[in-house]
Parts: C-alpha cells; structure tokens; sequence
C-alpha cells in the first residue's frame, strides 16, 4: 500500500530560535515533505540548507504575490534554498523535497508560503549536489521561531 | 503502522445541488487538515469561499495571487482582503465555463486543532477550454485562536454548488499512534 505523509520527526519551538535541524533523515521514502507553521520575531524570515552545505550551491525562481503586485523573480548561486517569507503574523510554509534520496540528480525542491500579511508565493528551488538529502536546516535568518513554531518533516513513498 | 492522508470525512453533490459543503465534528486528534475540492456553480459565478467553525465575525485576512491564461495574452495579479466574514478563494468553475468541466482546489490548514490563530493555505485551477485558466494562490488567516472544528464552502455570491461536485477532507498525523 502505498504510503503519505509518513510522520519522520517533528518538534514545537519551546525556546525561541532560529535555527531547527532534521538530521538523520533515512533515505527510505521517495520523496520529503517539512511543513512549518507559526509566528517569527520579525518578517522575511524562512530559508533552508541541506547536508549542512553553505556552499552557493543554490538557485531559484519565485512567483509571488504581495498584495498589491505580482511579480516573478530568480537568484542563482545562492547559499540558501529560499523558503518562506514567514511573518509576526501566524504563517505557513510547505517544502517537498523531490527524489531526495537518490545519488544521481540534483536536488528539486518545491516550496509554497502563505503569509496573510505579506506574500503568497511559490518557488522552484535547485540544489546542484547529487548527493542524498540526510539533513536539513531550516533557518530564519536575523529573527527567531517564538514558542509555539512547529515544523514537521513527513516522508512519502511510491508505490 | 502506514500513514497515509486519514479520510475524515467526503460530500457529493447530488442532484439538485448544494447551496454549500459543510465538515462538521471535524476529531481533534490530527496534526494538520487538507480539503481537495472539486466543483462548479450553477450560475456564472468565480469564487467560493472557506468559514471555519461557522464564525461571520470578520476574522479572514488573506493575501491572494491570481494568474489567469487567455489565448493570446496572460495577466498576473496581486490584491488582500482584510476583516472579512469568510475567505474568498475565487476560482470557482461558473456555469459560463467549458461543461462537465469543474475546479481543482486544495486547502491545507496546519495545526488547526492548536490555539493560536490559524494560517492556512490554498490553490486553485480552472479551466474553460480554449478561452482562458486561472490559477489562485492564497494565503489565509483566521484571526481566531480556537481550534478549528468545522469548514464550509459556499459559492461567493449566488446559486449552488452543482451535482457531482465534491470535497474530500483529510487528517494529517506528525506524530505516531
């Protein structure tokens, strides 16, 4: 039987932080799914690295929306996979890592934010590493997660 | 133990139709909630909307994009809504559109059940075959901290929801039994 949205870990923000890590991430699902909901300190936070690298051995393209205008952008060799424009209003971010255990391709990842009061957006992301995906970081840069921010990692496997 | 995508609870439209779509008694015991609908207005009609716990009080906020394909030309737009008694999220499938043809929605509402204000996500699709699509993003918020235990669709401003529309509303565990 096939199987979705197999919980792999998960944790709530006690102390505020701003920086959460899912390492150890078996390689048996086809595909991962890391989903974070809450309130940052400050607005624009949410990005993600994997394996730890920080390398700028990331790029992506946007399609977003603020409210007032529609816009499209893209930023090559980034040392962030971008990921959401979190808020001090409760938002939501869901990021599906594609083939992610798989040593041949590159990395896809598909993120899609919702921030009420300030972006929707969806963004293609590329990590040019074949590398299998064990760890991911998922950081929010000069604000902090406040209590309460949860994220949960889920894996998914082909039938 | 598997985990999949826990069916709570479906509707089907039947004939006549439905002025709405109504989960209620939603279990508390899920992480997150996802609603896949599929529908279409009887009348010329492009958007429907989400109520969480039956609540008019102008909670909704939501941020939306719209990106809407013709033929020869295609526009993108960006616009908000605040203080509202229910959340648009457009692209409802109106009567005028391709037959037999019916939106692609799906709504997902991470920790619904917890008691903060919830954020919530949704995109939907239209088609009308050789005319134009839609594609809408939104996000939502429901300035409420209690736990969500209820959603109703309904069609923006008037008529139903036809025959064979449906909805389909999942639990999600990040946790194990």
């Amino acid at each position: 039987m096939p199987q979705t949205y197999t919980p792999i870990a998960s944790t709530t923000v006690g102390t505020a932080t701003n920086s959460v890590t899912f390492s150890s991430i078996p390689s048996t699902y086809t595909d991962l799914i890391l989903v974070v909901n809450g309130v940052l300190t400050g607005s624009g936070g949410g990005r993600f690295r994997v394996n730890g690298d920080t390398g700028t051995n990331y790029s992506y393209t946007r399609v977003y929306g603020n409210g007032s205008a529609a816009a499209s952008d893209r930023n090559s060799n980034q040392d962030f996979a971008y990921g959401s424009n979190l808020t001090t209003v409760v938002s939501n971010g869901i990021y599906h890592f594609m083939n992610y255990s798989n040593t041949t391709t590159n990395k896809t990842i598909i993120s899609r934010n919702s921030a009420s009061d300030a972006m929707v957006n969806a963004v293609a992301n590329l990590w040019r590493s074949t590398a299998a995906i064990n760890s991911i970081t998922f950081d929010t840069g000069g604000y902090n997660m406040t209590t309460g921010f949860a994220l949960a990692l889920y894996g998914i496997k082909a039938a | 133990m598997a985990f999949t995508y826990s069916p709570i609870a479906s509707v089907t439209v039947g004939s006549g139709g439905a002025s709405s779509i109504t989960f209620n008694d939603i279990p508390q015991n899920y992480t997150d909630l996802v609603v896949k609908v599929s529908a279409r207005s009887s009348v010329n009609d492009t958007a429907f909307t989400v109520q969480f716990n039956g609540s008019t009080t102008a909670y909704y906020t939501r941020n939306l994009l719209t990106y809407v394909a013709a033929p020869t030309a295609g526009t993108a737009a960006s616009s908000t809504q605040s203080n509202t008694a229910s959340a648009s999220l457009e692209a409802l499938e109106p009567s005028t559109y391709t037959a037999n043809t019916f939106n692609s929605s799906e709504i997902y509402i991470p920790n619904y059940a917890g008691s903060t204000n919830k954020s919530f996500s949704a995109d939907t699709v239209t088609e009308n075959n050789g005319t134009q699509s839609m594609l809408v993003m939104v996000a939502g918020l429901l300035s409420n901290t209690t736990a969500i235990t209820s959603i109703k669709l309904s069609p923006a401003t008037s008529g139903n929801f036809v025959q064979y529309s449906t909805a389909y509303l999942y639990g999600i565990r990040a946790t194990e039994y």
